[in-house]
This record gives structure tokens, sequence and C-alpha cells, in this order.
């Protein structure tokens, strides 16, 4: 029997690592994302085809890709990160940006192209013109983050090959999963699956409410 | 600083210095002109109409003078100054432009009109009095708290004017913003634009193709074929004595 402790601090734990592996994936995500509905460069529609693959790539390569470069014996094996909150940290951020890039694209080609004349036919300068895109695709930009958090949340393959999944350090809600189900401990499976499934539906569900009641 | 060249082919240019020159104007896409346009001035008070058929550069010209569209060659004079001589902010920020679509932004009827004024960094006393006074004037006061997208044509283009009569512009650029009007609601709308250019003596530059609209509010009209100014004048002036068959035929004689 996990103890109540246990439970609460990987729930802690996967949040956290999730929540800001989604974090910056929006930091990287919008501004590129961004930049590739919006600017006309050579070389685009590569980085285009580039990020809709990045969108579906298996978390089990990103995790050893991820892991190659964290080994001791890697390029950054200096920094010691490999089989730390840290480690997953990198690897989920590199499964959700491209998710969040590739929605924010999507999102700002879906506004009317003339949009961008009218805000700086009234004068908006450059930055202003972009906040004001971002602010008219609020909902579909938040579709961006949700589907990012999703995607990071719930995957398995990468927490547990950078991360370890060491009792107490790196384990999250889905590596413990797959821990249990191997030790044949279905009823804990089953019970971190449930809550697995009711965090994320909270955190879903908040920003729907938040989605739907800026369409009012 | 380079000398005029000839104005005298829209009026009379003597004592006072036109709000916007255009010369030896050249617009090029895939190695074409599209545009050539060889002299052209606004003068302040003016409301000119660019009138002619689609594709002739109409529009073209509009983003040119919005300056959202380089030229490749010419001169643009505003205020007596080369163009170039404004940074484009501060150029646009002397300017509003109103486009067929209103594409009002999805929030209220007030913070739409309100935009403009926001991206300059008005207080809010002044936003508030501007914009209160615009909505008034424009019959859509009683529309402010009002989601932009629950309009109709009218009432959206009419919240897309008030956005651009808020900066009491110095030019009021106007791109065909009445083509996707019903006639009746087009015929309101075009009567209360006329009585408001009036009474605020507004430079405006408008694109339309249609010719009752141009005799309603024009004080001066150009007519541009196949990227070239073929006639410009008097509204009735023009529509009285076509330069050639070209502008006939254009103008329906």
């Amino acid at each position: 029997m996990i103890f109540n402790l246990e439970l609460s601090s990987i729930t802690l734990l996967s949040l956290r690592v999730s929540g800001i592996a989604t974090a910056i994936s929006l930091l990287i995500g919008l501004p590129s994302g961004t930049l590739l509905a919006l600017a006309k460069f050579p070389g685009r529609s590569f980085l285009l085809s580039l990020i809709n693959t990045g969108m579906a790539l298996p978390p089990v390569v990103v995790g050893l890709a991820v892991a190659m470069i964290l080994w001791r014996s890697g390029p950054l094996g200096d920094l010691q990160l490999i089989y730390t909150p840290a480690a997953i940290v990198i690897a989920q951020t590199v499964i959700a940006a491209p998710v969040v890039t590739g929605l924010t694209t999507a999102a700002l080609q879906q506004l009317n192209p003339r949009l961008q004349l009218q805000l700086y036919g009234l004068g908006a300068s450059r930055v202003q013109m972009i906040l004001s895109l971002w602010r008219e695709a609020r909902l579909p930009l938040l579709a961006a983050v949700m589907a990012g958090f999703g995607s990071v949340i719930s995957e398995v393959g990468a927490s547990m090959m950078v991360g370890g999944n060491i009792r107490g350090q790196t384990r999250v809600l889905t590596t413990a999963i797959v821990l249990e189900t191997s030790k044949g401990e279905f009823e804990q499976a089953i019970a971190l699956s449930v809550l697995l499934l009711l965090i994320t539906f909270l955190i879903n569900w908040a920003l729907t409410w938040i989605q739907q009641r800026g369409k009012e | 600083m380079t000398p005029l060249v000839s104005l005298e082919f829209m009026g009379d240019t003597s004592g006072v210095t036109p709000l916007l020159q255009l010369s030896n104007l050249l617009v090029r896409r895939e190695k074409q002109t599209v545009l050539h346009i060889e002299s052209l001035f606004v003068e302040s008070g003016d409301v000119l109409a660019i009138v002619g058929p689609n594709g002739a550069g109409k529009s073209t010209l509009f983003l040119v003078l919005a300056r959202l569209l380089k030229a490749d060659h010419g001169q643009v004079l505003f205020h007596g100054r080369p163009a170039e001589s404004f940074h484009d902010l501060e150029y646009r920020r002397q300017i509003a432009l109103v486009l067929q679509e209103s594409l009002l932004m999805d929030m209220s009827v007030y913070e739409n009109a309100a935009m403009g004024l926001r991206f300059r960094n008005k207080s809010g006393d002044e936003i508030h009095e501007r914009v209160n006074h615009w909505l008034e004037r424009l019959g859509i006061v009683h529309l402010s708290g009002r989601p932009a997208r629950k309009l109709s044509g009218g009432e959206a283009q009419r919240v897309s004017l008030a956005r651009a009569f808020v900066l009491q512009p110095d030019l009021l650029l106007l791109d065909e913003p009445f083509t996707s009007l019903d006639s009746p609601t087009r015929a309101r709308l075009l009567e209360d634009l006329k009585s408001v250019l009036i009474e605020t003596k507004m430079t405006t530059i408008f694109i339309t193709h249609d010719l009752q609209e141009t005799l309603k509010l024009a004080t001066r009209m150009a007519v541009i074929l196949d990227g070239r100014i073929e006639q410009s004048g008097v509204p009735q002036n023009v529509f009285d004595k076509p330069m050639n068959d070209r502008v006939a035929r254009f103008l329906g004689r």
C-alpha cells in the first residue's frame, strides 16, 4: 500500500514537472509559433513540417535522445542531471514545445490575414499588433496550452528513461502506474490511474471554463 | 529633397502645401508594372474618390498610401515632407484605415472604438470622451457594451468608422467600406458619413468602384484604369466630360 504521503508527493512532482515543462514550452512556442504564422522567410515551410512532425514525437524516442545527452558519458553529462526531476522537465519540454508551437501557428493562421493591416492602420506598433492578435486568438491559444500539458502529464516513456522512476525523487504518476502494474498491484495501479485522470480532467475543466466564459 | 515634378495634373496647388503628394510612383509585381501614378495630390479637406474597375490597381495604391506596401520607385510627400523621413509608426499614427470588412476584435463595441487610442497610450478620460462622442455621432452609443460579434453588418461598419474617427487622423483612408452592406443600410450609412465629412472637413481618400458613392461623397475623383490615373477632377466634370473612350466606357457614358 502506498502511503498517502508518498502518493501526494508523487502527484505534486507530476504536476510540478509537467507544469514547468508546459510553461517553458509556452515561452518557446508562443514566440516561435507567432513567427512561423506571421513572417515569411526562406525555409519556413520546411520548419513548419519539422514542427508538425515534432507534434507527434514518440515520448520514448525523446527520452532516449535526452538520456543520451544527459548520461554521464554524454555531452552534457557534467551537469549531472540524469535521473533528476530537471531531466524530466527537459524531456517533457522537448515533447510539449512543438505541440504549443504548432498549435500557436495554427491559431494565428485562422485569423483574417487583413486583421494585421487593420491593426497597423489604427496605429499599432509591431508589438501591439502581435499582442492584439494573441488576444484575438486567446481561445485557441489556451487550447494549445491544454494540449501541451495534456501531452506531458500523461506520457510515461520519457519520464521513465531520463528520470529512472526513483522512489521519492523522480517517481511521477505515470511511472508509478507502470511499476505497480508490473508488480501485479492492480488496485494501486488503478487508483493512481483514476487520480491521474481526475487531475487532467480538473485542469482541462478549469481551462474550458475560462474558454467558455470568454465566449459569452 | 528632389524637386517636385508637374503637379498641374490635379488642379492648382499654389500657395498651400498639399497634405499628400505623389509623383512618379511605381509599383511592380513579378516584373509587371501594376501601378504607375505620375502625379496625384490631396489637399486638406479634400474627399478624393479613387475610382476604377476591379484589378485596376486601386487596392495597391491604397496599401501604398497606408504605408503597408513599399513602392518600387517615386516620391510621396506627406505634409510637404518626404514620407520616408517619417518613421513607419509616426506616419501611420497620422492616418486611419477603414477596410471593406469591418474586422472588429472579439471585444465590446466600446473597446473596439477605443483600440487606436489605447495604442497611442491616451488617458482614460480622453478615450472615454472621444469614444462616446463618436459612438453617439454615428448613432451606435446604445451598442457600447455589446460584443462586436453580435452586431449586424451595418452596425459593425459604423463601429469601424467610429474607431477611425476617434483618432482624429490627418488623413482618413477608406477601402470600399460599403461594398458588403445591403442597399438600405448602405444608403443610410452613406448619408451619415457624408454629413460627418462635411462637418469635420476631414481629408479623406476612398477607394470605390461605385459611381453613386463617388457622386455623393467626393469633392474630387480620380479614375484609375490599368494602374494609371486616366482622368481626375471634380466628379460632375469628369462625368460630363470623360477625357477618352476608356473613361467614358467605365463611367457608362
